[in-house]
């Protein structure tokens, strides 16, 4: 997959320390991409990089090939974490004000704010002024303003934090559907269940640098445990010396009855048809066996606490 | 650049069709003309005529060697016989409001001439001034003619001074600005000018602040920024803003003159039955001293000095606007830290309003002459000036000194104006910022 922007050494320098420290990383285009990394990371710096909001001080950043550069700005869409709007402006004013900026020509801006309107099913909302809306209205709002002018490349920073279980859906079909037409869809988020559910690719960063990135099936298997759940029904059984595998503590502290279920991690050279083997042979009567595969949370921590690859 | 222009027009729209805005604009004409029009009123009911009596038992003031009380149009002397209970009681028939008693007293020196006053209603201000001085009038021509003296040759000791200015290299203008009047009506002018421009930079120099500081409160500054550079959108709050209050200027300089002219319309007759009294009665040169200042006002030449009055606005507004932006995205969300930033830029704004006061005294002097160069002090001091015509290379030098300065400080704003908008909570070193400032962008 062709990327859509790719960060190449990219620095950026405060004044004591390096909030982005010779980052390199590639998002592939049309993809569901994680940007992932614990506060103080450097996302927010390297965010604003992306979104020209500031300059790097050292590395490139290539959109589509090209060099990062104003021009851009019309293919990008931004939600930053702190979310805002002007309180005195209606509404239908704001969004178009807003997409006008992102260089939108105003009938067509007028003409997609309705569509968009028509799908939330808020369109009586045209006028009102935002201060009378409430917090979950506002950021409505303020989604649609963010992909109004049908960016290529989607930056959303926390976008389900503050929204109610409706809302984050109707906000997540949408991102889906977008992603489905070929949008490149950023998350930065602290919520790894939703990387989980949503991702396609990730980086993890930490003090600035790339700790860890690719895909997110190929992360999984390169951090498996080889952990598995074994459910059985009826008697126990013993494990000898010369089975393939060792019991291992539940990794989440999953309720489990541990007269029915075990969790085991396989012993080198071992496989899960060992496992299976082995158990038959004992006449256990299994029911249920599963690869456990570590959680973005559990990778997210090991990454951080761990020294890079 | 398109942009800017969208910003602009943001700026400007959401200011003019607030309520405060219609309200201020509309409301202060008014307020305006309610004041000139209910002091126009009073002044013409203040011509209401009162009678006082006068009981003089002792003839302190020789009304009966025929020395008569010298009447004004709204206050007449009726002088009255008998002893003070009856002239007391006697008041309402022959319409008087108070009684005068002047009272027994030694008439050799009569430094302190002593007066009561009976009435059970208040004497006004006015009237009451009127009494002493025409009494003092009085008892003075009887010192006079006691101390042997002439009152045609002691008025003859008054001499009114006339000074009129005349030029050396400068060529003399015509006849109309021989007049002494035109300093007066120049530093009139002067002090005008100088008053509006500082009132326009406070208001709406507070006014880009407060836009920097809401955009930053509520967070859309980011938003804002992913699409635009910082520094468009400081100019285009600078502008917007600046439109703002020209267009408030425009509608008060339209409808304040059209209000004034109405009213003195309105109360025309009176006035001018008013002037003419008062003219026959005092003897005073006021019609010849308001003719002169028309006059005086009618020989500037507004034209160029309308000119330069604008382009120092412009520029001096858009100097400390620019400065006023930068401390608003410096501030924190704490606003009470803004008030103690906006006082140090307001320091050089009210010392250009005080210098210029100074200035104008001396239009031609040092302290003049610097103060209208210093472009932190010249956009209030030089329109001042102007009305006095300095040399056309000094406005010509201040004008460049400004626009150069204007143009330093909006660069210099920019930078710390990017730099302040992104910061939020953390407090950063004074240094640090300054060399925040610098970094290239």
């Amino acid at each position: 997959m062709p990327a859509i922007l790719q960060l190449q050494n990219v620095v950026k320098q405060y004044q004591n320390y390096r909030a982005v420290d010779n980052l390199s990383f590639e998002i592939p285009e049309a993809s569901v991409f994680g940007f992932l990394g614990p506060n103080g990371a450097g996302k927010t710096s390297t965010i604003r990089i992306i979104t020209t909001i500031t300059k790097a001080d050292g590395g490139q950043i290539l959109f589509n090939n090209q060099p990062l550069s104003p021009t851009h700005v019309a293919e990008i869409g931004y939600m930053p974490e702190e979310r805002g709007l002007y309180k005195s402006m209606k509404v239908g004013e704001t969004v178009l004000y807003l997409a006008q900026l992102k260089g939108m020509k105003k009938s067509a801006a007028k003409a997609e704010l309705d569509l968009w309107l028509k799908k939330f099913d808020i369109s009586s909302w045209y006028d009102k002024p935002i201060e009378e809306l409430s917090k979950g209205m506002q950021q409505k709002v303020q989604f649609i303003s963010t992909v109004l002018h049908r960016p290529k490349l989607l930056i959303l920073d926390e976008p389900f934090s503050g929204l109610d279980p409706i809302n984050a859906v109707l906000i997540q079909d949408e991102i889906t559907e977008m992603h489905r037409n070929g949008t490149t869809i950023v998350f930065s988020t602290h919520r790894m269940e939703q990387v989980e559910l949503i991702c396609e690719h990730i980086v993890l960063i930490n003090k600035g640098k790339n700790m860890l990135n690719g895909e997110v099936k190929a992360i999984k298997e390169q951090f498996k445990k080889h952990i598995y759940k074994v459910d059985w029904a009826g008697e126990g059984f013993s494990i000898e010396e010369n089975a393939p595998f060792v019991p291992t503590t539940a990794p989440n502290a999953a309720n489990f009855n541990p007269a029915q279920s075990l969790y085991i991690q396989l012993k080198a050279d071992s496989s899960p048809q060992a496992v299976l083997r082995y158990l038959l042979d004992k006449s256990v009567n299994i029911v249920g066996f599963n690869e456990i595969l570590p959680t973005f949370s559990e990778i997210f921590i090991q990454t951080v606490e761990n020294k890079p690859f | 650049m398109d942009k800017i222009w969208l910003i602009i027009k943001r700026e400007y729209w959401t200011r003019v069709r607030k309520k405060s805005f219609l309200l201020a604009t509309i409301l202060a004409p008014l307020g305006f003309a309610l004041l000139m029009g209910v002091s126009l009123w009073l002044s013409t009911q203040g011509a209401e005529e009162k009678t006082v009596a006068v009981l003089d038992e002792t003839d302190v003031l020789q009304t009966r060697q025929g020395r008569a009380l010298k009447d004004s149009p709204y206050l007449k002397f009726k002088l009255v016989n008998g002893n003070l209970e009856t002239a007391k009681k006697g008041l309402d028939s022959l319409k008087c409001v108070g009684l005068l008693h002047i009272v027994a007293q030694d008439t050799a020196q009569l430094r302190n001439l002593r007066v009561d006053y009976y009435s059970d209603s208040e004497l006004g201000l006015i009237s009451l001034e009127f009494i002493k001085n025409s009494l003092s009038e009085h008892v003075k021509s009887i010192k006079v003619k006691k101390a042997g003296l002439n009152e045609t040759i002691l008025a003859s000791f008054e001499t009114s001074v006339e000074v009129s200015p005349k030029t050396i290299l400068k060529p003399a203008k015509d006849d109309k600005s021989a007049g002494s009047m035109r300093i007066y009506v120049a530093t009139a002018l002067g002090g005008i000018m100088m008053f509006l421009i500082y009132i326009v930079v406070f208001i709406y120099g507070n006014m880009v602040m407060r836009s920097v500081m809401e955009e930053k409160t509520n967070r859309i500054v980011e938003v804002i920024i992913s699409s635009v550079k910082p520094f468009y959108l400081m100019l285009g709050k600078i502008v917007g803003v600046g439109a703002v209050g020209i267009t408030q200027f425009l509608i008060w300089a339209i409808t304040v003159p059209l209000l004034y002219m109405g009213i003195i319309f309105l109360f025309a007759p009176r006035l001018s039955e008013l002037a003419n009294q008062q003219s026959a009665a005092a003897g005073d040169v006021n019609i010849n001293k308001i003719n002169a200042i028309m006059a005086e006002l009618g020989s500037f030449d507004y034209g160029s000095i309308v000119i330069f009055f604008l382009l120092f606005f412009i520029m001096g507004y858009v100097l400390y606007a620019s400065l006023f932006a930068a401390v608003g995205s410096a501030m924190s969300d704490d606003w009470g830290e803004g008030q103690s930033l906006t006082l140090i830029i307001a320091i050089p704004v009210i010392l250009g309003f005080y210098i210029g006061t100074a200035a104008i005294q001396n239009p031609n002097g040092n302290l003049a002459f610097f103060a209208s160069m210093f472009p932190l002090f010249s956009p209030i001091v030089m329109p001042a000036r102007i009305v006095f015509e300095p040399a056309w290379w000094e406005i010509a030098l201040s004008l460049l000194l400004l626009l150069a300065n204007s143009v330093f400080f909006v660069w210099l704003s920019g930078r710390i104006y990017r730099v302040g908008i992104l910061m939020y909570g953390k407090k950063v070193g004074f240094w640090e910022f300054t060399k925040f400032m610098f970094r290239k962008e």
